[in-house]
């Protein structure tokens, strides 16, 4: 196909405006090449983070192998550093953000009652950008010079240190950096634009809150991260100082520049999944979500107050006391808004009527863990006390337990729960149960010992450790392999559900409202292309 | 049917949590009291805050349990339509409003001792170096580098085939002593009952000083100072890690403090600054080609041995080989400033301020000589004396080492 | 392959975007290894840069023939609208990156070498760098990049502001005229303000030519040169890419586009050019005045 082929196509699309109208997808291939639907968008956001779910967790498995016994087996140190560095990255950056947008792309147009998204071009960019970056990304790791290995935070001048690979992990999180930020101005541009009258704010569904605020989040601090890897590469490469304090900069000034992005980072990573478990409690419970106004307020502080507590990732950078207080007192305060919520839930939950299915069970089993971790989150926010805990298993154990059965849970949730919507065949739910009970019990296998790791004094980040861990360490490696290898079981189940199983009502579940139940199941190509009527009295949420 | 996966699902949950209680020493998997003032300000705090999670958690948890178990549809239960309740709201945002107020409070007024540097009665300058500390007592001048100690260095390496159990016993699971990774050749040693204050900064990428016992950890920034203190009540030897991701061996720079009584310690400065002159004296004399290769066997196992390995064969693609080396075979003065400078943006760090005169003419004689370079040059610390007071001149050539050798007998 | 159906517009296949990722990938890869001085680093850049300019001639080109065909409704106009705006959004806070480093640089990092501002900073005064007096513009204790002068902010830069601001205004004088669908003052007001943005930009590069040569200001010139240097520099480039943008517009009016009330892509264009101006207005307050 030659480019003035493209052209040529594009210049005659205008003409066959009618005849294409009801088009279902284009046959073959590149129709996923070229898709805009926001459907066919969703899908390949969603296989895609499938995908780097097991790359980014055969990382965590080579981690952990290293880490059963004392004493080096398997890996040098230096690639073990970069297994660490690309573990958090892929799972981050490759799984549950793209999840994030793949679920937003499939559901926030049915839920609103809109066609598609408001950029749909727009939005097939943001997709294949993916690919693309995660290439450049994972390529690092076959150069001589190795992959990243200064962690996921890049603090410098550690970083600078890296060789050849350092050029490419920046560009690659330019390149990502584009994504996200394209695909966040289309969600709040679809919310903002694609409602159908009648559909007020307060009338959308959690999830599609969420969504707005944390588009807003990543549209603030994902082009300020875009700023400091680039004084990052100045420095490297055009003789900087920003980070070095001969010329007058500061390698602490890093730190800051990335935890203002970083810490409303890691809530881009959980805001969506509050909203998954907002829609998937009411629908089991059979009970509308309690105080709803309160969780739209409650995930607009969160996001708020997210922007003014990022030092309390630096409380031993040796910051003064009065900005050690401050950055413990407001981060402390996040835990009111986020209690809220998980009352909110648990008063959901409360005199419903409900039934256990398996995204049901994702759901509860969020709720549990996430409030683990955010209480391990709100320890690590008493500075003196995280002067210990600090760089310790014990934050490793902290977030893994908001982001493993908290952001990965929510979306294994969402996948049980709107599967059936997606491929119009019920999934095989004694299959999800076993799949949720062997993944929790190993989940916590898995992270619960490194609270006492780290308490103990085991610090994260490295490949050999002293003897008196040893047996922790043990359990938590199988921890790891069994979690690990049972999500093949999930992997199992999608298939199946794929090829066939019960067909789906278009209701789905007894308890579902919504207006994403009101359309068939499987859901048609096109969806809403007259606008519903929202009626004061319909119930959208 | 599929409620039987449940059942069956929490009985085994039940039942692996019961070994796992049975096994655990539970008084090793908490945070040290340690053996300050400060530290056991911390470890009240830690518990305190950790009882409130714990209390918030049974709370919150025993509604859903309850809930969980009352209002089942297979009970018969009709949902309730109630959502919303602005009292319920308040009360849910107050409450625990209250809670926090109740953990800032103590939390702050620790905080704020800890930050009170004032009074302090000595300063030792600790710097973070890849990856190794250097320790300096401004007010003795003693000054030494601590690192692994060479056993464990040994050890830890990939395929030392070491048995580490065995290697460095009385260590496990039970909280008794464990040195394995924690041992270092030179300790700080500091008295007790002083308030002493840390100066910490770095030579190369940031490293933090950890020692869990004195609840001290504060960043080594290079080009900055961070200011720490403790005052240690009980003596003793307290371990701690380097705790900031530093590179490659940021696993393996580990901390030991050794608090002494008074007179101890003086005795011990004492002794510290004698050997310091005796080192002093060393850097001047001229050293035999084989007492050079001797010690600069120690200094590369003890520097250099974890990247380029014990046979000098490095690691292909990431460390190259000395054996061999073009550097290591070739011109002695490229040779002698790949050591002294590093190598720009790579992991070859330059070890000028790290080595003595008298370690880095002996490692580069070693290298020379050891693993079949066999070039017979000698290097002598004289040499890296007038180079770093400015002189540029070469290195003698290794016809006159080579007369040398005649009369020792040297590597080859 | 477009459909309008009921006010909806939904294109149906896109080409374009995977030309772009195709584009970027190798720009990106080509410029990190050229960086590391790589093999074909710099071919690969270019051929990158090719094909991106040629994938967005072909995509703008595109939207562009759909809005004049009247294929798009006032709900898409609406989506255009908000992207353009929450994009000029991210990169307000792409600079305040920049902008922050400035400051940090200035009120902490700074006076903290200089040994004010707590024990910690005396300390690091005292021990690492006695004698050091921390004075902006700084380029460190260790007098990194040697002595040089500071960029003052009368000659030069006040022109330059002047000039920025002048373009502001003949802009919005263009807006005016196509509001009331006067063709031909439209492309002038708009020639005016593309010319004031190329003489800044050319400026601007006269500015850089002097600081090299005569002040010895680099962007090696430690913190100050380093902020100096990558604030005007992203700015410049902001400029220059707001030029370019007000000039494709300037030629499409040329060939009639554009009407009274569908001249969306020159509002973008006039958006993203004010915010141009803005930043200006801060570099010129934070970076010269202050
Ligand atoms: C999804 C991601 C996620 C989420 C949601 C959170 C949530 C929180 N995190 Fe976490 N955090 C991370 C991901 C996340 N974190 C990551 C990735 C790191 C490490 C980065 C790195 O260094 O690599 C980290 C590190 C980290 C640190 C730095 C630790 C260190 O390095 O020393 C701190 C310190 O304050 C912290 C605090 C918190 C707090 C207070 C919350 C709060 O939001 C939690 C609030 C929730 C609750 C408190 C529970 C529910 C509330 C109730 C039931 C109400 C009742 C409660 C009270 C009365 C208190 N986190
Ligand atoms: C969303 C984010 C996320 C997720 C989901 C996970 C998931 C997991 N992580 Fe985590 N992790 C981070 C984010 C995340 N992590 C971050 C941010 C860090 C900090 C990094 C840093 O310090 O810089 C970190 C660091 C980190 C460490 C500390 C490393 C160190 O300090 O050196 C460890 C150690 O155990 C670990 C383990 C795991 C494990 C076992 C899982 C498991 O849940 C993974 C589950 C496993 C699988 C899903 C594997 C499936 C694979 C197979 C079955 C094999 C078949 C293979 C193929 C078909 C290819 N992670
Ligand atoms: C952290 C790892 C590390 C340590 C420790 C280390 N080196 Fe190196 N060394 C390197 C790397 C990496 C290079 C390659 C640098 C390059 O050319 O990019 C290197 C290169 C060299 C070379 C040049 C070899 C050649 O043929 O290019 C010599 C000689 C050398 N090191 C000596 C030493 C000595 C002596 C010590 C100890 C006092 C030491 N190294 C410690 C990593 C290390
Ligand atoms: Cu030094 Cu880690
Ligand atoms: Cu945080």
């Amino acid at each position: 196909m030659s480019y003035n082929d493209v052209t040529h196509h594009a210049a005659d699309d205008q003409d066959h405006d009618h005849d294409h109208a009801e088009h279902g997808p284009a046959p073959g291939l590149m129709r996923w090449v070229t898709t805009t639907n926001h459907k066919d968008i969703g899908t390949l956001y969603l296989w895609f983070s499938l995908i780097m779910f097991f790359i980014g967790g055969a990382m965590a498995l080579v981690i952990r192998a290293e880490l059963f016994q004392p004493g080096i087996q398997i890996v040098d140190p230096m690639f073990f550093n970069s297994m660490t560095t690309m573990h958090a990255i892929v799972m981050i950056f490759g799984v549950v953000m793209p999840a994030f947008v793949g679920l937003a792309n499939w559901m926030i147009p049915m839920m609103i009652g809109a066609p598609d998204m408001a950029l749909p071009r727009l939005n097939n960019w943001s997709f294949w950008i993916m690919p693309f970056a995660f290439t450049i990304m994972l390529a690092t790791l076959f150069m001589d010079s190795g992959g990243p290995a200064g962690g996921w935070t890049l603090y410098p001048p550690l970083v600078l240190q890296m060789g050849d690979s350092f050029a490419f992990v920046i560009f690659a999180i330019h390149f990502l950096g584009i994504s996200s930020v394209m695909g966040s101005i289309n969600i709040v541009a679809t919310i903002f634009n694609m409602r159908p009258p009648g559909m007020t704010f307060m009338k959308m569904p959690m999830f599609v809150w969420t969504w707005l605020i944390t588009a807003y989040l990543l549209i603030a601090t994902i082009p300020v991260f875009a700023g400091a890897v680039t004084m990052l590469l100045t420095d490297r490469f055009f003789g900087t100082s920003f980070f070095s304090a001969a010329g007058g900069g500061d390698p602490v000034m890093f730190q800051h520049i990335f935890w203002f992005f970083g810490h409303p980072e890691v809530y881009i990573l959980i805001l969506p999944a509050f909203g998954i478990v907002s829609s998937i409690i009411p629908t089991f419970a059979r009970k509308p979500l309690f105080g709803y106004d309160s969780m739209v307020y409650a995930t607009a502080s969160i996001a708020f107050l997210s922007f003014i507590v990022w030092a309390h990732h630096m409380f031993t950078t040796g910051m003064p006391l009065a900005g050690e207080l401050f950055f413990m007192f407001s981060t402390m305060m996040i835990s009111v808004p986020t209690g809220v919520k998980v009352f909110n839930w648990v008063a959901t939950m409360w005199r419903g009527s409900m039934t256990f299915e398996t995204p049901m069970l994702f759901a509860i089993g969020f709720v549990i863990m996430f409030t683990v971790g955010g209480l391990s989150g709100l320890m690590l926010a008493i500075t003196p006390a995280d002067i210990q805990y600090h760089d310790t298993y014990f934050v490793v154990a902290h977030f893994h337990y908001v982001l493993v059965p908290g952001a990965i849970y929510s979306l294994m949730a969402a996948t049980y729960y709107w599967m059936p919507k997606w491929t119009g065949n019920m999934y095989d739910e004694k299959l999800g149960k076993m799949h949720f009970w062997i993944s929790t019990i190993f989940v916590n296998v898995l992270f619960f010992p490194m609270h006492f790791v780290g308490l103990a004094g085991m610090p994260r980040r490295i490949p050999d450790y002293s003897l008196q861990f040893a047996d922790w360490n043990m359990i938590a490696t199988i921890g790891a392999f069994g979690f690990g290898f049972s999500q093949l079981m999930f992997v199992y189940i999608i298939f199946k559900c794929v090829r066939g199983g019960d067909k789906a009502t278009s209701e789905v579940w007894e308890g579902a409202r919504g207006l994403e139940w009101t359309v068939a199941s499987p859901a048609p190509y096109h969806t809403f292309e007259t606008a519903p009527v929202i009626e004061p009295a319909t119930v959208t949420r | 049917m599929s409620s039987n996966v449940t059942r069956w699902a929490l009985l085994l949950l039940v039942l692996l949590m019961l070994p796992l209680g049975a096994w655990a020493d539970w008084g090793a998997l908490n945070m040290p009291k340690g053996v300050t003032q400060i530290s056991n300000e911390v470890y009240t705090l830690h518990m305190r805050i950790f009882y409130i999670c714990v209390a918030i958690g049974v709370a919150v948890f025993g509604v859903m349990i309850i809930s969980m178990f009352l209002h089942r549809k297979s009970r018969g239960v009709k949902p309730a339509d109630f959502h919303e309740s602005t009292t319920v709201e308040i009360v849910w945002t107050v409450v625990p409003l209250v809670i926090l107020i109740a953990m800032a409070i103590p939390a702050a007024r620790v905080l704020i001792k800890m930050e009170d540097f004032s009074d302090s009665e000595m300063s030792i300058k600790v710097t973070g170096y890849q990856w190794r500390w250097q320790y300096e007592y401004l007010d003795s001048g003693v000054s030494f580098y601590s690192q692994l100690d060479a056993e464990h260095n040994r050890a830890r390496q990939q395929g030392a085939d070491v048995d580490l159990a065995e290697t460095f016993p009385g260590t496990s699971f039970n909280g008794v002593e464990d040195i394995y990774l924690a041992e270092v050749d030179n300790a700080l040693v500091v008295p007790v009952n002083k308030k002493i204050r840390f100066l910490h900064t770095a030579a190369d990428v940031i490293h933090s000083w950890w020692v869990p016992d004195l609840a001290v950890k504060k960043d080594a920034i290079p080009g900055f100072i961070n200011e720490n203190w403790a005052l240690i009540e009980k003596p003793g030897i307290y371990r701690g890690k380097c705790a900031e991701l530093c590179g490659r061996d940021h696993g393996f720079m580990p901390i030991v403090v050794k608090a002494v009584p008074q007179e101890e310690y003086d005795a011990w400065i004492a002794d510290k600054k004698l050997a310091m002159a005796q080192a002093d004296s060393d850097q001047d004399r001229q050293w035999s080609h084989q007492e050079l290769v001797t010690a600069g066997a120690q200094v590369y196992q003890a520097n250099c041995m974890s990247c380029h390995q014990a046979e000098g064969q490095g690691i292909p693609g990431m460390f190259p080989a000395i054996a061999g080396s073009d550097v290591a075979t070739g011109s002695i003065d490229k040779h002698i400033g790949t050591v002294m400078d590093g190598v720009q943006d790579s992991m070859m760090s330059a070890f000028s301020d790290a080595l003595s005169d008298a370690e880095i003419a002996a490692v580069i004689t070693y290298q020379r000589n050891a693993f079949g370079n066999g070039t017979g040059d000698t290097l002598q610390p004289t040499h890296i004396k007038s180079l770093r007071a400015g002189d540029t001149l070469s290195a003698p050539s290794n016809v006159a080492a080579a007369q040398e050798l005649n009369t020792t007998t040297g590597v080859n | 392959m477009s459909s309008a159906t009921s006010g909806y517009y939904v294109p149906h296949a896109a080409r374009w975007p995977i030309v772009g990722s195709i584009g970027l990938f190798i720009f990106f890869y080509g410029f990190a290894t050229w960086l590391n001085q790589g093999p074909f680093g710099k071919e690969m850049f270019f051929i990158g840069v090719a094909i991106v300019v040629f994938m967005m001639f072909g995509w703008f080109g595109l939207v562009a023939k759909e809005s004049e065909s009247g294929t798009y409704s006032s709900q898409v106009d609406t989506s255009f609208r908000l992207c353009m705006m929450w994009f000029i959004f991210s990169e307000v806070m792409f600079f305040a990156a920049f902008f922050g480093a400035l400051y940090y640089a200035r009120i902490f990092s700074g006076p903290w070498l200089g040994g004010v501002g707590g024990g910690g900073a005396e300390m690091t005064n005292a021990v690492l760098y006695q004698g050091h007096d921390y004075v902006w513009p700084s380029n460190g204790p260790e007098d990194i990049g040697g002595k040089f002068q500071q960029m003052g902010w009368f000659g030069l830069p006040l022109i330059n502001t002047l000039l920025l601001l002048t373009s502001g205004l003949t802009c919005t004088f263009a807006h005016h005229a196509i509001r009331v669908g006067k063709r031909t003052p439209f492309i002038l007001w708009l020639f005016a303000t593309v010319a004031l943005g190329f003489l800044f930009v050319g400026l601007q590069a006269y500015e850089y030519y002097h600081a090299y040569n005569d002040l010895n200001l680099k962007l090696t010139s430690g913190i100050y040169g380093s902020t100096f240097f990558l604030l005007t520099g992203f700015h410049g480039f902001h400029v220059t890419m707001g030029a370019i943008i007000l000039l494709v517009v300037m030629l499409r009016a040329t060939r009639k586009h554009f009407s009274a009330d569908n001249h969306f892509a020159f509002e973008a264009a006039a958006w993203y050019w004010h915010f141009v101006d803005v930043v200006w207005l801060g570099l010129f307050i934070f970076v010269y005045l202050l």
